[in-house]
């Protein structure tokens, strides 16, 4: 798992590049965390993120509810048509809001 | 401050343990690692073995230190393991004497009775590696869905609209048009929410759906070569795990939360969740069948065995679990709170309760502990839980089930006696108290009507349409030479064996279908719809196809525009029903005008009002209901009229007269050219408001308003 940072703006953007599981998750999980503070802007961009295991999408969950928490708002990026399926399906889409590109995204923070 | 039960205290090769807590038995995901707890009470000594996912040999088995075991419990918790990519099972040794029950063999790694997650058949129909040496493997699952504000919905019994379905079946067909991964799984039921809601629905009852093996017993249909699979699943692997191979996340391993977003998702939509759950007998069988867990862990506990050894089989399935001991009676109850709790189970349907009500040597107990456990449970207290009232042992149990106040049960009773009716066979006696919620069965017990569960057809026997079409059981394609399946169907094929081009004939099985339903929905009680019968779906006369994952069993979509009469009329006395509390009371009729309306809560009627013809013989009756006693006068509802003439002649009725200010309108005629039936709020005023003319097999619902 390779995680880049880079600021637009007032939003920060995350990069992820690998699989997130179980064993990784707790990478993401570490490095998003640190970055939280109160009425923070956020952009996950996954393009680079072929899969996603449970451990994985409960990750996401559980950074959404620290960033809702402080007040900050999440969006994630790029996420693989199998990847939004599977989160569709056992009900953790619902909790986000996905677009298909970082230009999109950086708009919905705006 | 740091808890200090986070460190481990012993080690084993690389692994760190330390003594696990007893309860909650099964594998628990604890700080720093994974609580195991087990329990066996003859066995002398246990192993945990792990696997890698999917891998053939073990990572590791580690036996459990001695001082591990607090009573008959095996725990420990085992720290840094890969929970997520991990599969589990344990190894027990132990007495191997069979007539003494015991069958302890340390060659076999056996699945946890507790498991939540089960692997090894994740995705529907792959053929099974045949010489893995543990095909059903226990996986460790997050118990962290976010249910955000939902809870089970609670439903008034009276007020439930039941629809029996197969997880599978419902949307495996093409025809259903929902994405190719989503058909015949847990998410492809979601994507058929809106259909449901139209037909208007407010219970899905699921076959099972807690992990069993679609391949035991799997064999070549002799006919066709086909596979024939155990394809409805009452056979039971695991107790706490859903189906994987239902879900479209199987392959994931997120079976867990795929039914969880189902059931939150349906519950959105006002549509609660039974599941039809087999504690009766177990995937082990007889004595010739496979070790998966039970058997291995501690036989004796868990099964009924004979003084010489060998399995009782009140199942009709090979084994029977022994309900009535203590342990087992635990691990039901621990099983239905997990269900309850974890998935918001709105209610249970329990598949040949009856054994649920015997002793360790088989007899029937006066006061069964365990259904009066599950019957005063305060976390089950607001479920449903329905009795399939009868076992293959030949205890017949409908009107009778030790209720404690609390249990429904399917009344096949009603099943058989409409059946007849239908047929032409009369009974109108018998039928009164069909259409009355079974007062003849219940009310002396004080037990409501809701108690009973209507149902003319349900998986097990002819789908409506058979039921019409076929005098008797065409079963050659499951490759028992039809010996299999019931011979008492109280069918009637309407002058034709099976499909026809006679117009007439058709006509008539269209009639009677719509017969059945209209006498299903306006009776007290629960109605509970067959998936498919809505559409007019077939199974071409076969009355058990627990075989067959085919188009035989699969709901054909194509079928709503083939039968969209049959759809509409059964949406429309759906909504009927909905709307008129009249129908729904929640409890017995008193025969009386206790709301000084001038009109008793119920009145019978026959071609002359207020005079009904009660000779066995007679093939034709009428009702009237109140409106200003519905709901046992707590609500304002208006007067309804329904004649119900199975004669295959064309009879006369007189009407009762209404209050003054009223008039009769026609909701329903079964007998009329299109169409058969109107939207509740639309109905037409009826000509002649003395009487009308009932078509020979027809049911004519007015409302009077």
């Amino acid at each position: 798992m390779d995680i880049k940072l880079k600021s637009v703006g007032e939003i920060q953007v995350v990069e992820l590049d690998g699989d997130i599981d179980a064993s990784t998750a707790p990478d993401v999980t570490k490095f998003v965390s640190e970055l939280v503070k109160p009425h923070i802007r956020l952009l996950l961009d996954m393009t680079k993120v072929p899969y996603m295991s449970s451990a994985g999408l409960r990750t996401l969950l559980s950074l959404y509810r620290q960033i809702t928490t402080k007040e900050g708002k999440l969006v994630l990026v790029g996420l693989s048509e199998g990847l939004i399926d599977t989160m569709s399906v056992t009900g953790f889409l619902d909790f986000f809001i996905t677009t298909l590109s970082q230009e999109e995204g950086l708009a919905a923070l705006a | 401050m740091e808890r200090i039960d986070i460190h481990p205290t012993h080690s084993y090769e690389s692994f760190k343990l330390r003594l696990g807590r007893p309860q909650p038995f099964g594998a628990t995901i604890v700080p720093g690692g994974v609580n195991f707890s087990i329990f066996s009470s003859h066995a002398t000594s246990c192993s945990l073995v792990l696997f890698e996912k999917h891998a053939k040999s073990p990572l590791a088995e580690i036996p459990f230190p001695d001082e591990f075991r607090i009573g008959n419990v095996y725990c420990m918790v085992v720290f840094d393991l890969d929970y997520e990519n991990l599969e589990y099972g344990y190894r027990m040794d132990g007495p191997n004497n069979f007539q003494q029950g015991h069958w302890f063999d340390p060659s076999k790694i056996l699945l946890d009775p507790y498991a939540k997650i089960i692997g090894g058949r994740d995705v529907w129909g792959v053929s099974p590696d045949w010489e893995d040496i543990y095909h059903h493997r226990g996986r460790i699952a997050f118990d962290d869905f976010d249910w955000g504000s939902d809870r089970p919905l609670e439903i008034p019994p009276e007020d439930q609209i039941i629809y029996e379905m197969h997880v599978r079946s419902f949307t495996r067909h093409e025809s259903s048009g929902i994405k190719e991964n989503h058909r015949g799984t847990f998410a492809g039921i979601r994507d058929k929410i809106p259909y449901l809601k139209e037909l208007g629905v407010n219970a899905v009852e699921l076959m099972p759906v807690y992990e069993f093996d679609e391949f035991e017993n799997s064999r070549p249909n002799p006919q066709t070569g086909e596979t024939l699979y155990n394809y409805w699943g009452y056979s039971t692997v695991g107790f706490f795990a859903p189906k994987a191979g239902y879900a479209a996340t199987g392959k994931f391993g997120m079976q867990v939360d795929e039914l969880k977003n189902l059931v939150k998702e349906l519950h959105k939509h006002g549509i609660e969740v039974i599941l039809d759950v087999v504690f009766n007998h177990t995937a082990e069988g007889n004595e010739r069948g496979p070790t998966i867990s039970f058997r291995g862990i501690d036989n004796k506990t868990y099964y009924m065995m004979t003084p010489e050894g060998y399995y009782f089989n009140f199942s009709g399935c090979g084994n029977t679990i022994n309900c009535n001991n203590p342990i087992v009676r635990n691990i039901v109850l621990d099983c239905l709170r997990y269900w309850a709790a974890e998935y918001h189970i709105d209610g249970f349907r329990f598949d040949l309760a009856s054994i649920l009500g015997r002793d360790p040597w088989g007899y029937p107990l006066a006061n069964p502990p365990l259904l009066e456990s599950l019957a005063f449970d305060p976390i089950l207290a607001k479920c449903k839980l329905i009795a399939e009232a009868w076992d293959a042992g030949g205890l017949y149990q409908v009107g009778s089930f030790p209720a404690y106040g609390r249990w429904a049960e399917w009344n096949g009773k009603y099943r058989d006696n409409i059946r007849k009716f239908l047929k032409g066979d009369g009974k109108v006696g018998e039928i009164a108290q069909c259409l009355q919620g079974s007062p003849d069965l219940y009310a002396w017990a004080g037990r409501a009507p809701a108690t009973s569960i209507n149902f003319i057809t349900a998986h097990d026997g002819f789908t409506l349409m058979d039921l019409v079409s076929y005098n008797h059981k065409h079963n050659e394609a499951n490759g028992e030479n039809n010996n299999d399946g019931s011979n008492d169907n109280d069918s009637w094929n309407c002058g034709w064996e099976g499909e026809t081009d006679d117009a007439a004939i058709n006509a008539l099985r269209r009639r009677q279908i719509k017969n059945a339903i209209a006498m299903l929905m306006i009776s007290q009680g629960v109605p509970m719809l067959l998936m498919g019968d809505e559409v007019g779906r077939t199974q071409n006369g076969n009355n058990n196809t627990y075989c067959h994952d085919n188009e035989l069993s699969w709901l054909d979509w194509h079928l709503q525009t083939k039968n969209p009469d049959i759809l509409e009329f059964v949406k429309h006395c759906i909504a009927f029903r909905k709307s008129h509390p009249v129908l729904r009371n929640p409890n017995h009729f008193r025969n009386q005008d206790y709301m000084g309306s001038g009109y008793a809560d119920i009145t019978w009627h026959g071609t002359k009002a207020w005079n009904a013809n009660w000779s066995e013989e007679n093939q034709a009756i009428a009702f009237m209901l109140c409106g200003k006693h519905a709901k046992g006068g707590t609500v304002e509802d208006n007067y309804i009229y329904a004649a119900l003439n199975m004669h295959w002649q064309t009879q006369w009725f007189e009407l009762p007269a209404l209050p003054q200010s009223l008039r009769w309108h026609v909701f329903a005629n079964t007998g009329a050219i299109l169409p058969s039936s109107y939207l509740p709020g639309t109905e037409p005023m009826l000509d002649n408001q003395s009487g009308l003319l009932v078509g020979d097999r027809s049911v004519v619902i007015l409302v009077g308003k």
